[in-house]
């Protein structure tokens, strides 16, 4: 190992430890509603990488991803729920035996919910990735749909268009962000070795990648795999990080706001995708504020619901026109970067010197 | 080496080849010409695994048509296909590596790389910079230098010439008659009838999808009808 690599890897401990720190922080001193933020950002970071490896690096305008969430919640939620809570909750069918009594515990039931969502992903990819552009979106938003049509009527299974309340909430903080962690490094290992190379000559002349001998097919469908596992992933840590899941909650707002964070951040960038789910998260909450009553000098304004939506869409509208690729575009964070700025600076200070 | 027979290819209800018969024979630089739209590039992308067509396509005596492109490349042979098609967010190195993607032989990779750039030097000045930003001659040399990574046997070369400086087109010619000097069969597709006449062991004129003439080189180089109709 080089001393410049032996620096990057110090750098990137301190760093990890560093968020270790400040979430032990959070944990201990910070609001429930604060933290609850916090988590919703690492999950919408995670599910951010998995589209953006899908969409930004192999170039597959996927809409599934809520459906592959709501598999990942479900299969997850199923799992980790008691014999006695299922009986209670399932109200309009009893369910099946064998699924009665199927329980594991926390950490193999994500991992399942994840694979679970990864083999409907395969399922999906087969047929549909053979088509390209808008119409491969079209595609995927119809079997998304389809998933969540199906969840909603097979209620001895799912409980129907009642949902699952009172699932034990398991995604802390810790969690959340080891699977964050987890994921960030997983992706940037595909994405460095020769597979990440492969997805890029994909995403950008899929006709010159073929003439190289590449079965463009197989890495398409590998690429919507791991794409849809980590979704499911997500997903899983969704349910039981608010307790409560039901079809409705999967429609295809939740994939477009995915899809927000992706091209935000910019499209190719996974630093990006962990920026646009900071900035993204955090202003919604934010933007909160603007709904409230509020007063102009004398004049007296009712709150307006949905205002905060107003502001949110000529933001992104603001970022489409004037950076069209995104906050960073392709850029990546690098260590290399940083300690290259700070030595351009001072060797301009010592020869103003 | 490469036997192409009675070969149709449609687009819809376009019929862009119409029964073109060719055959290259080993270590030849055979040359495809003619306007746009006469089939070389539907031919060449057939052969490449890239199109459906109907006749049939021996190479090596083993009928190669409608067999998907990996198989082919994996075969030996090796498309530049026409525009460049450089990969403009991966280096130059990246771009040339992937040309290397069929093969395993990490020794014989690194030894084609330093060829290829001992070919185009400029490439190598380049080497980490992004494909995209390079300028058009030197894309071609790129696209050149990743269809060799394959070490292929036959390679098909469409229209390299294209949007290029005289200058940088003669340079272009003397590394494809170089490649060939060193084992590979080549079939070149061209525009620039003169270029490709004088370094081509034989050549097939097309027309609206068929072949209107056909001869060596030199032969086609001084027939008054091509001098009439592509010489000027």
């Amino acid at each position: 190992m080089s001393l410049h690599n032996m620096r990057n890897y110090i750098c990137t401990a301190l760093l990890t430890v560093i968020l270790g720190l400040f979430l032990y922080y959070a944990e201990n001193n910070l609001n429930p509603y604060s933290v609850r933020i916090l988590n919703l950002l690492a999950i919408n970071a995670i599910l951010a990488i998995s589209l953006n490896l899908i969409y930004g690096f192999t170039g597959m305008f996927s809409l599934g991803h809520a459906g592959f969430m709501a598999i990942g919640a479900y299969v997850c939620t199923l799992l980790i729920l008691t014999p006695d809570q299922k009986v209670a909750m399932w109200l309009l069918e009893d369910m099946p035996d064998f699924l009665l009594h199927l329980s594991l515990p926390f950490f193999p039931a994500v991992i399942l919910g994840g694979l679970v969502a990864m083999l409907f992903s395969l399922i999906i990819a087969v047929p549909s990735l053979r088509l390209g552009g808008d119409y491969l979106g079209i595609a995927t938003l119809g079997f998304a749909e389809i998933i969540r049509v199906v969840i909603t009527n097979i209620p001895s299974i799912t409980n129907g268009s009642l949902g699952i309340k009172g699932i034990p909430e398991y995604a802390n903080l810790w969690w959340n962000y080891g699977w964050l962690l987890f994921t960030l490094y997983f992706i940037y290992a595909l994405l460095k070795s020769n597979v990440g190379n492969i997805f890029k000559a994909i995403r950008d002349d899929e006709i010159a990648a073929r003439t190289m001998g590449v079965n463009a097919f197989f890495y398409k469908v590998l690429s919507f795999c791991v794409g849809g596992f980590f979704a499911g992933v997500g997903g899983a840590l969704t349910a039981t990080l608010i307790s409560t899941i039901d079809p409705k909650m999967f429609n295809f707002m939740l994939t477009f706001n995915i899809l927000m964070i992706v091209v935000a951040g910019g499209l190719g960038s996974i630093t990006g995708s962990i920026l646009g789910s900071v900035v993204i998260t955090i202003m919604l909450e934010w933007l909160r504020i603007v709904e409230d009553p509020f007063s102009i000098g004398d004049f007296e304004v009712a709150g307006i619901p949905g205002m905060r939506m107003v502001i949110f869409s000529l933001m992104l509208l603001l970022i489409i026109i004037f950076r069209r690729s995104g906050l960073l575009g392709m850029r990546e964070f690098s260590w290399d970067a940083v300690f290259n700025f700070f030595n351009r600076r001072k060797q301009e200070e010592w020869r103003r010197s | 080496m490469l036997k192409i027979e009675n070969l149709h290819v449609y687009y819809g209800g376009i019929h862009a080849v119409k029964g073109v018969s060719l055959s290259i024979p080993k270590g030849h630089i055979v040359t495809l010409i003619g306007a746009n739209g006469a089939g070389k590039s539907s031919t060449v992308r057939t052969v490449a695994g890239l199109e459906r067509g109907k006749g049939s396509i021996l190479y090596k005596d083993k009928n190669i048509l409608g067999r998907p492109t990996e198989e082919i490349v994996r075969n030996g042979i090796a498309l530049s296909p026409e525009g460049r098609r450089i990969l403009p967010h991966l280096s130059v190195e990246e771009n040339l590596r992937l040309g290397a993607y069929i093969r395993n032989d990490k020794a014989g990779i690194a030894e084609d790389l330093e060829w290829v750039f001992s070919l185009f030097p400029r490439l190598k000045e380049r080497a980490w910079q992004a494909g995209g930003t390079l300028s058009g001659g030197e894309q071609q040399m790129l696209a050149v230098g990743r269809a060799m990574m394959s070490r292929p046997e036959l390679l098909m070369l469409d229209e390299p010439s294209l949007g290029l400086a005289p200058l940088l087109v003669k340079e272009i010619f003397s590394i494809i008659t170089k490649i060939r000097s060193l084992g590979t069969t080549i079939l070149l597709i061209e525009q620039n009838a003169f270029a490709a006449l004088s370094i081509a062991n034989y050549a097939y004129i097309l027309e609206t999808g068929s072949v209107v003439l056909e001869g060596s080189g030199q032969e086609l180089l001084h027939n008054p009808q091509v001098k009439a109709a592509y010489l000027g």
